[in-house]
């Protein structure tokens, strides 16, 4: 092996993108050939919306142990909830959605992170209560409504160009430019360092709150962003739209590469486990299994990758 | 050296790398029963390696290994050290910071189990802190991780001494005495050699030479994971001792930096803090460019003053008045220091961050130059920067640590007993650095627990029960003084 395969290897989310391959290959296999760029173009599609509140979700586990955003499913539905209905399906109403839209997060994370620092409650379970409360607002506030989103807006979430969705690319772009600020970044630097030891953290002259802070506003806002769209692509909000990303948006991280134990994160392994989570799923179908066999071959799927990927060896 | 076959236990030919760093290049050692063997090398010489080839934490790439002169045979292990009586002290303490005292106490003797195991656990440690370190303060059922490091490190020690089902035969001590105070580092002492002369072995690391030269039977060198002398303690005084570790003793130029006295106050206060039990208005007052020392036994309001000093740099506070930046070397390094994750140079350039960034990025060649600059200026011992911080020796982590202060804007550094685990060598190294920095203007406040580092400081005060109880200006300050001011309570 050349030393530049040996150092790609060496990269933990290279398996996330493994993965994908491997199964995209024998679902092809499967169907003898036929759908492989269809399938690819559907992937692309839904990987989109995990991999923008993966990204947060990524930043909020590298802060360390017991960090985590339970609140995400709650705040697409509030988001997408509140936009489509201010909107009422009109296209000059679009600047004012998305900063509605943009707004729920940013409340959504203020709350999160207040509940954690004011009140010292763990996170996990912080996200978790303020998320029962923000469905509540967002089943109050959308009772019964199915709301049509601006066409500008549907055209713009389901637009292709050459089998691309545009979405995907912009995406695509985001991911980019957050790998930037995790590895270039005193904000993304600090998330690490606080990830590792946050007492040597603070001793070392970061501000740890102030980064635990913009950390879960960040989450919150990424994922009322997701909501928004969702909402777009999927032509109108309801309420239960978010539920599926509570845990994808887990798995997206995990597989993608960054550790739960915190303090190393990866945006790259984001994409890669986004798309390999919807090709998996797709294989299954494809092969025609049962619901059941269809769980828990997911299950054990992902617990492969993750013990191939994680092979955290102890140093020294 | 003994027979062969009277040996509790014998290495030959033990060797061991970590990636491109070799710690140990071959090393032959033995111990005989009743006999405190006193090891001593530069930080990254190996000693620590050798200790965890022994107890069974990590493997030897190749060599062999006898106990009771019995040939090691298949996979030695930390159970298989337990099972032969061979117990070790290791510098990054190996307690469970979730557990009681007691419940420590019990994972080294499983045969403490059934009813009221609990107590009995609690009854064997605290009786065996009550032995070795009269007075201790620490109760079975405190929890680990809110004792201080150096109550930490004599449980940790009380422990390897503790004897249930089976019997002990070695215990080996890596720089037990580095968190510990004077007095309670005469306790260990002497419990040694009284252990010693009952019949068990020791091997015990320290940096500390007269500790070596006054309670080791005998003393084993090493140098670059090889040993480069082995003689009775008697054959060693502190001169020889230091010249076989490769170095030359530098006294003279204390000595010559000593006489440079400056007066004080003539520079502008930058640091002003009263500690928080202190009854009267008593403040800490260090002027710009001094070294100010703080004295007394470990964990009388030291570390906690320094870490108010440390948050009155961001955030204003009554007691505590703080002119400039401020950096902080940790002791407890493990957790007050270092980012496991990272490689040595992120570790070094976490502090000075915002002066790398060119565009709202860090600029990784920034990074690289300052990584190269301290590697050089403080010697540490590495092939590459860009490995991974625990790579390193102990001691040489603490240099990556004292990089990182040194090398950011801080005008004021804080040092937590920072010299914990640092060799003879690298220490003077760091008071020259540490004094000529003092001399372009920056100040240091230094708690320490040795006496030779106070002699480096200006000033020192003197710490007991959270309150300052004297100050010593450089000609006041003797040993006695200190030692004095320390127990004036119950003097």
């Amino acid at each position: 092996m050349t030393a530049i395969a040996k150092s790609i290897f060496k990269q933990r989310w290279i398996w996330s993108y493994l993965g994908m391959i491997a199964v995209w290959l024998a679902t092809v296999t499967f169907t003898g050939g036929k759908g492989g760029a269809e399938i690819i173009t559907a992937a692309l599609s839904f990987a989109t919306f995990t991999v923008i509140v993966g990204i947060g979700q990524m930043f909020v586990i590298t802060t360390g142990p017991g960090n985590v955003d339970l609140s995400i499913p709650a705040t697409i539905a509030l988001s997408g909830a509140v936009a489509m209905k201010l909107m009422g399906g009109d296209n000059s109403m679009l600047l004012i959605g998305i900063a509605a839209s943009l707004a729920c997060g940013l409340a959504v994370g203020l709350f999160n992170y207040m509940l954690i620092r004011i009140l010292r409650i763990p996170p996990i379970i912080a996200t978790l209560s303020s998320s029962f409360l923000v469905l509540s607002t967002a089943i109050s506030y959308g009772r019964g409504l199915k709301v049509k989103p601006p066409q500008l807006l549907a055209d713009f979430t389901t637009m292709q160009i050459m089998h691309v969705p545009v979405l995907a690319i912009f995406v695509v772009a985001l991911a980019a430019f957050m790998a930037v600020v995790l590895n270039r970044t005193i904000y993304g630097r600090s998330v690490s360092a606080i990830g590792q030891n946050m007492r040597a953290a603070a001793l070392a002259g970061i501000n740890v709150e102030r980064i635990r802070f913009r950390t879960y506003v960040m989450s919150a806002v990424l994922a009322s962003i997701c909501g928004f769209l969702l909402a777009g692509f999927s032509g109108g909000a309801s309420l239960n739209m978010g539920e599926e990303y509570l845990l994808a948006s887990i798995a997206v991280v995990v597989i993608g590469g960054t550790s739960v134990a915190g303090g190393q994160g990866n945006v790259a392994g984001i994409w890669g486990a986004a798309i390999f989570m919807f090709l998996l799923v797709t294989m299954l179908n494809t092969f025609g299994t049962s619901a059941g066999i269809r769980l828990i071959m997911t299950g054990l799927i992902i617990v492969a990758i993750i013990t191939i990927a994680g092979g955290d060896k102890p140093q020294r | 050296m003994s027979e062969k076959g009277e040996h509790i236990v014998a290495l030959t030919g033990a060797a061991k790398a970590y990636g491109a760093v070799r710690a140990l290049a071959g090393v032959d050692i033995a111990v005989a029963p009743g006999e405190c063997l006193g090891l001593v090398g530069h930080n990254g010489a190996g000693k620590s390696t050798l200790m965890n080839i022994l107890a069974g934490t990590i493997s030897s790439d190749s060599g062999a290994m006898e106990i009771h002169g019995a040939a090691v045979a298949g996979r030695y292990s930390v159970a298989a050290a337990n099972q032969n009586g061979i117990r070790c002290v290791f510098q990054e303490l190996s307690l469970c910071p979730n557990l009681t005292v007691a419940e420590n106490a019990q994972i080294v003797h499983p045969s403490l189990k059934g009813i009221g195991w609990r107590k009995r656990a609690e009854a064997l440690i605290v009786g065996k802190l009550d032995e070795i370190f009269p007075g201790h303060g620490v109760g079975g059922d405190d929890a680990v991780g809110d004792l201080s490091i150096g109550k930490r490190q004599m449980v940790e020690i009380a422990r390897a001494f503790t004897v249930t089902d089976r019997p002990l035969h070695l215990v080996i001590l890596d720089e037990p005495t580095s968190s510990l105070d004077a007095v309670t580092a005469g306790q260990l002492l002497r419990h040694i050699r009284e252990a010693v002369a009952g019949g068990l072995s020791c091997i015990l690391i320290s940096h500390v030479l007269g500790e070596i030269l006054d309670y080791a039977d005998r003393i084993v060198v090493m140098k670059d994971g090889k040993v480069v002398a082995e003689k009775p303690a008697t054959g060693f005084n502190r001169s020889s001792l230091v010249a076989a570790m490769g170095n030359v003793v530098q006294e003279a130029r204390i000595e010559a930096r000593l006489k440079a006295e400056k007066k004080r106050g003539e520079t502008p206060v930058v640091v002003s803090a009263i500690p928080q039990k202190q009854p009267d208005g008593r403040a800490l007052v260090a002027h710009k460019g001094e070294i100010i020392g703080l004295a007394g036994l470990a964990s009388h309001g030291q570390t906690a003053t320094l870490l108010e000093i440390y948050r009155a740099a961001s955030k204003r506070q009554v007691r505590t008045q703080v002119d400039g930046p401020v950096a902080l070397v940790a002791g407890d390094r493990q957790s007050d220091g270092i980012f496991h994750i990272w490689s040595i140079a992120r570790n070094v350039g976490i502090r000075s961050l915002r002066s790398m960034v060119r565009y709202g990025l860090i600029d990784p060649s920034a990074e690289r130059r300052m990584a190269d600059e301290w590697r050089d200026r403080i010697k540490i011992k590495t092939p590459d920067m860009d490995d991974n911080i625990l790579s390193l020796s102990g001691g040489n982590q603490q240099k990556a640590l004292f990089a990182r202060a040194l090398g950011s804007d801080a005008a004021i550094v804080l040092m937590d007993d920072p010299m914990r685990g640092v060799d003879v060598g690298t220490k003077l190294e760091v008071y020259d650095l540490i004094r000529a920095e003092a001399e372009r203007g920056r100040t240091f406040l230094w708690y320490t627990t040795e006496m030779d580092e106070l002699n480096n400081c200006d000033h020192t005060y003197v710490f007991r029960s959270g309150r300052i109880v004297a100050d010593l200006s450089r000609d006041e300050l003797t040993e006695e003084k200190v030692l004095q001011s320390s127990f004036e309570e119950t003097a």
